[in-house]
């Protein structure tokens, strides 16, 4: 996180894109657009465009990573060479591998893993247009996408970030705010079980900040899990 | 193309039509799906389209760059294709470094794309023997439903011509190369296999055609063989059927 030099983010109480403080940029979100996919799910959030495809329950490769007790889910996280200006070269890199991984450890909690046992859920997230809070817009698509393939869970995921923008804290930062930010704090939230199921930070925050942040965060988070849902129905709606 | 194991009822259930002069889908034997597309999505790249090939889908993407140029060539931009049939777009697709079919389909949409010339390669000198623009093209499979080639070659080409660059403005593209996929199923061949009737091949042909009317790359590809009459046949069909691909490119 670079310190907030330069060009301001807030003018005038509100930020350059015209948002409250509070507020989420604009969000689509579709259920089974993929036709090969046991589920899938497309989401928008501002100009963070993503893919999500599940497929499986399916049998476990390679073998010798199989859990005799409960389900794997194998999650990969990709970005598209041309979702950044500067291409991004094709093939897992480590910032890809961690966000795989704790987007697994996210999905995982809220999945019941023991009724799958021995078995694998593939799952790809494939990030087609990046501006900031890729991760989050990948884990609000991948929930859908599992619900989408019938997967059984406790609860549906929702995810947003929140962050500090020339000493203030908001929401869901875009790719100038987060780029020149100070602090980025992405959460993803089980609203039904009121758990958090993921948590990253970096940047410097203070103890309230941070309250304040991880207040707003889970707020947008509920905001979305309703726009989930929307989206669930208007899909079984058009069967 | 496809790494599933194949029912023998569903590959016999596809012959069997093929025999009655059907397909599956009711199309006939030269005819092709219906082709979406769409350019301009993706607004962090350069350039890029989406193809819909029925529901065989590709996004491609353009990214331009700079480096040095190759010794051989001093006064000549570079060309990448890179294509992924990605674990998303199918089941049978694995993660992991790429197979050799994603190199088989990075390598023919690339030769359609630079033997026909499509990009004025000369126009993309900074400075003769030192810099030079690089373009590359990402295909990506979104869903897989057969005939990768034909999808990712036209995703290809309709996002070169909807590449731009600051510096450069709109990015010289002057061709259309449109690829054309047969295969062979017994004494049959059929125009752009869907996935059913891929997973059915005997014998793939591709021909990719140039605005001209010139052949500017091909490949054969299966387990079987082609005699010399029905490569020419294919040809004759794959012209035909090119310009007609080709007025959906803007």
């Amino acid at each position: 996180m670079g310190t907030s030099k330069g060009e301001a983010l807030i003018v005038d109480g509100k930020r350059l894109d015209g948002r409250k403080f509070d507020e989420l940029r604009p969000i689509k979100i579709e259920a089974g657009v993929l036709e090969q996919a046991d589920g899938s799910a497309y989401v928008e959030m501002g100009g963070s465009h993503v893919l999500a495809a599940v497929y499986g329950p399916v049998e476990m490769h390679p073998r010798h990573k199989m859990l005799p007790d409960r389900v794997v889910l194998q999650t990969q996280y990709e970005m598209a060479p041309f979702s950044v200006p500067d291409r991004k070269r094709p093939g897992p890199d480590r910032r890809s591998k961690e966000i795989a991984k704790v987007t697994k450890e996210a999905l995982e909690s809220v999945i019941y893993v023991e009724d799958y046992a021995q078995s694998a859920i593939r799952l790809h997230i494939e990030i087609l247009q990046a501006d900031a809070g890729t991760r989050v817009t990948g884990l609000t698509a991948a929930s859908v996408a599992l619900a989408d393939a019938g997967i059984k869970m406790r609860d549906m995921v929702a995810a947003c970030a929140s962050g500090k923008i020339d000493d203030t804290i908001v929401l869901d930062l875009n790719g100038i705010e987060d780029n020149t930010g100070q602090a980025d704090l992405p959460v993803a939230y089980a609203a039904g079980l009121d758990e958090i199921t993921l948590l990253q930070m970096d940047g410097l925050m203070t103890e309230d900040e941070f309250e304040k942040g991880l207040k707003y965060a889970i707020d947008g988070c509920k905001t979305i899990y309703e726009l989930q849902k929307d989206a669930l129905k208007r899909r079984y709606k058009n069967e | 193309m496809s790494r599933a194991i194949v029912s023998k009822i569903e590959k016999a259930n596809v012959l069997a039509l093929a025999e009655e002069g059907k397909r599956l889908d009711g199309r006939k034997f030269d005819e092709i799906r219906p082709i979406t597309i769409e350019t301009g999505l993706y607004a962090r790249a350069k350039g890029s389209a989406n193809v819909k090939l029925g529901t065989m889908e590709v996004a491609a993407g353009v990214s331009i760059g700079t480096m040095e140029p190759y010794p051989d060539s001093p006064d000549s931009g570079t060309l990448s294709v890179t294509a992924e049939l990605t674990p998303m777009s199918y089941e049978h697709f694995s993660m992991g470094p790429p197979s050799d079919d994603d190199i088989e389909l990075s390598r023919v949409v690339d030769r359609g794309i630079r033997e026909s010339k499509a990009i004025e390669m000369d126009k993309l000198v900074v400075e003769s023997g030192v810099e030079v623009r690089s373009v590359f093209v990402d295909l990506w499979t979104l869903n897989y439903a057969g005939n990768p080639i034909d999808a990712a070659s036209l995703a290809g080409v309709a996002a070169l011509h909807n590449a731009e660059d600051e510096e450069l403005g709109k990015l010289p593209v002057v061709k259309k190369p449109i690829a054309n996929t047969f295969i062979k199923i017994g004494e049959h061949i059929l125009l752009d296999p869907s996935l059913e009737e891929e997973k059915a091949l005997e014998a793939r042909f591709t021909v990719t055609l140039e605005d001209t009317g010139n052949v500017c790359a091909m490949q054969k590809a299966g387990s079987s063989n082609w005699t010399t009459d029905e490569i020419l046949a294919c040809v004759k069909i794959a012209a035909k059927h090119s310009k007609e691909t080709r007025k959906l490119l803007k």
